[in-house]
């Protein structure tokens, strides 16, 4: 079957500060938009959810037809109905789950509320197509820094580990505070990082070697700030080039060591990684030498589709409509803390 | 006309569908209410779907549809909101709003100046006054109950219930104290027949945000960049 006579889905994105809509058949992105609430949350240092969440609601509507208008289809083209039910903030999902409620009741359509954390593994069959079963994914954002066993992206996700205190961007956001960089603080470090010497200063690997594949940022960001305020006290300036090379170092070390050791461990010959912090320059690098050292094959998809957007729930939603899952119940309710083992939310 | 109405403004999901004929007149074809503060998004939808089968009606049948916009608590507003947008959106039908103290107020049938209030949460309350149950006079307000003047008027709705040792005997009678959808149809209804305008399905937060701006950082640094 080409993907052509695939159902068209569309997915539907809110559960941080995006507003996502995508529309997908089988692998292929037809089309798709995303209105960020970013600006807004910039003065803050962080996102304020009562802000998102009224930003979701001005944009839900707008966003679905500037989607349908990219992908050349109607409202009444699409099939089946994605969402993400979870993990995410609260009133923010509520209202992709409200809007995608109504879409397919007055479209006569199913509802699937799906895992946003699957939902950035499965975007990768957009770009790069059909992902090996199975596969390990490493998730690497402002709130979630997993380590995933993929048998099936519909029916089979396993969690290798997590992290135990702060996300991977999230400790860039804080250090980027630090050191005095705008938020969010990904690019300004790892342009910044450009310049610096990774070597220059030791921070300390989280769990590193502590044989599980759990993370930990919070004391690296400790770290970071004992050094800004050591270097205070002596009077020095500070390099901030050096501490924010040193500090991705510290972070891309333990992701990539974590992330391959998996690979080696299970078997798994394909690693994604996907999420905003794999935009990163410095994770890329270091994750495809460690790869290409191991004998495994990296995928990691464009930044666009790494970021949250309604692409990626599209094309998780396409897995759980070919896998023939049954729809989500009408009374759908939000998780924010849906387990990476549920796909589809019940 | 067939309208669907539904708030979610209160810890009430309330729908209804109504219907107005060529003279005016409504009728009441089905509605359903349930108060569970912590369940809009789950409850709204079936509800919904529960009435369109006991009216008889698909919502393809539907001319409009008709949302409480609050005030009310936002996260439980905006499920009504984002249902509304995207009900309309996909039918393609207009979509009005009215304010959720005046379909309470339109429900108490009163003929006598009163205020209407609903819970705002951090001991306030949302609330207006009226001079009947079809004018509202001024616009919806959020107070502390010990700082609001009401003009000794009695007092409707839960706002009233809860904060009745605050107003003494002018919260005795404070009933309906939650909206109804059957009253925000057919006020919808009864404005659009009359040739009103309706507001904008938008909701009414009357509050900014909470959210503080970080400080800037103590020290001024040496940095080299």
């Amino acid at each position: 079957m080409s993907d052509h006579d695939l159902p068209l889905i569309l997915g539907i994105e809110t559960s941080c500060d995006e507003t996502g809509v995508g529309l997908v058949r089988g692998c292929e992105l037809l089309g798709e938009s995303v209105a960020s609430s970013v600006e807004q949350h910039v003065r803050f240092g962080g996102v304020v959810p009562e802000v998102a969440s009224r930003a979701h609601l001005e944009a839900m509507t707008p966003t679905v037809h500037r989607a349908l208008d990219s992908a050349g289809v109607k409202l009444t083209d699409v099939d089946a109905i994605a969402v993400t039910a979870g993990p995410g903030l609260a009133g923010a999902l509520l209202v992709g789950v409200s809007a995608a409620k109504a879409y397919a009741m007055a479209l006569d359509k199913p509802l699937y509320g799906v895992n946003h954390l699957v939902g950035h593994v499965a975007v990768d069959q957009l770009e790069h197509g059909p992902l090996p079963k199975p596969a390990i994914a490493l998730l690497v954002s402002g709130g979630h820094t997993s380590l995933l066993l993929v048998n099936d992206l519909a029916t089979d996700v396993v969690s290798l580990g997590d992290t135990v205190d702060d996300a991977a961007g999230e400790a860039y956001d804080k250090v980027a505070r630090l050191l005095d960089l705008p938020y969010p603080g990904g690019p300004p470090i790892d342009r910044a990082a450009q310049q610096g010497d990774p070597k220059s200063i030791r921070f300390p690997r989280g769990k590193w070697g502590d044989g599980t594949y759990d993370f930990s940022f919070s004391g690296l960001k400790t770290a970071v700030a004992r050094h800004v305020e050591d270097a205070d006290r002596r009077g020095e300036p500070l390099v901030v080039a050096d501490i924010a090379a040193a500090f991705q170092d510290a972070v891309v070390d333990v992701l990539t060591r974590k992330a391959v050791d998996a690979c080696v461990e299970h078997g798994v010959s394909t690693l994604v990684i996907s999420g905003g912090v794999a935009a990163n320059s410095a994770l890329r690098a270091l994750a495809e030498q460690r790869c290409l050292e191991a004998g495994v094959t990296l995928r990691v998809p464009r930044p666009k589709l790494c970021t949250d957007n309604g692409a990626m729930i599209a094309a998780l939603g396409a897995e759980v409509v070919a896998a023939g899952l049954p729809p989500s119940e009408p009374d759908l309710a939000t998780d924010t803390s849906l387990p990476v083992e549920s796909p589809l939310a019940r | 006309m067939l309208l669907l109405a539904f708030d979610t403004a209160t810890p009430a999901v309330t729908a209804a569908i109504g219907e107005s004929g060529a003279d005016g007149a409504f009728t009441l074809r089905a509605s359903a209410s349930s108060v569970d503060a912590r369940r809009h998004g789950e409850l709204l939808s079936p509800t919904i779907r529960r009435l369109t089968g006991e009216a008889g009606v698909a919502l393809a049948d539907l001319d409009a549809v008709a949302v409480g916009i609050g005030p009310g608590p936002y996260t439980g507003l905006r499920v009504g909101l984002a249902t509304a947008h995207a009900l309309a959106d996909a039918l393609g039908i207009p979509c009005h709003g009215v304010t959720t103290l005046d379909a309470l107020a339109f429900a108490t049938g009163r003929t006598e100046p009163f205020v209407a209030m609903t819970d705002a949460r951090r001991k306030e309350v949302f609330w207006a006054r009226y001079d009947d149950r079809l004018t509202r006079v001024g616009e919806v307000a959020v107070d502390r109950p010990a700082d609001l003047d009401t003009g000794g008027l009695p007092l409707v709705g839960d706002g009233a219930r809860m904060y009745a040792d605050v107003f003494g005997a002018a919260a005795a009678a404070p009933e309906p104290v939650h909206p109804d959808a059957a009253a925000l149809a057919e006020l919808a209804l009864h404005r659009l027949h009359a040739g009103q305008s309706l507001p904008a399905p938008e909701p009414l937060y009357l509050r900014r945000p909470d959210a503080v701006v970080p400080g800037a950082p103590k020290k001024v640094r040496q940095w080299v960049k």
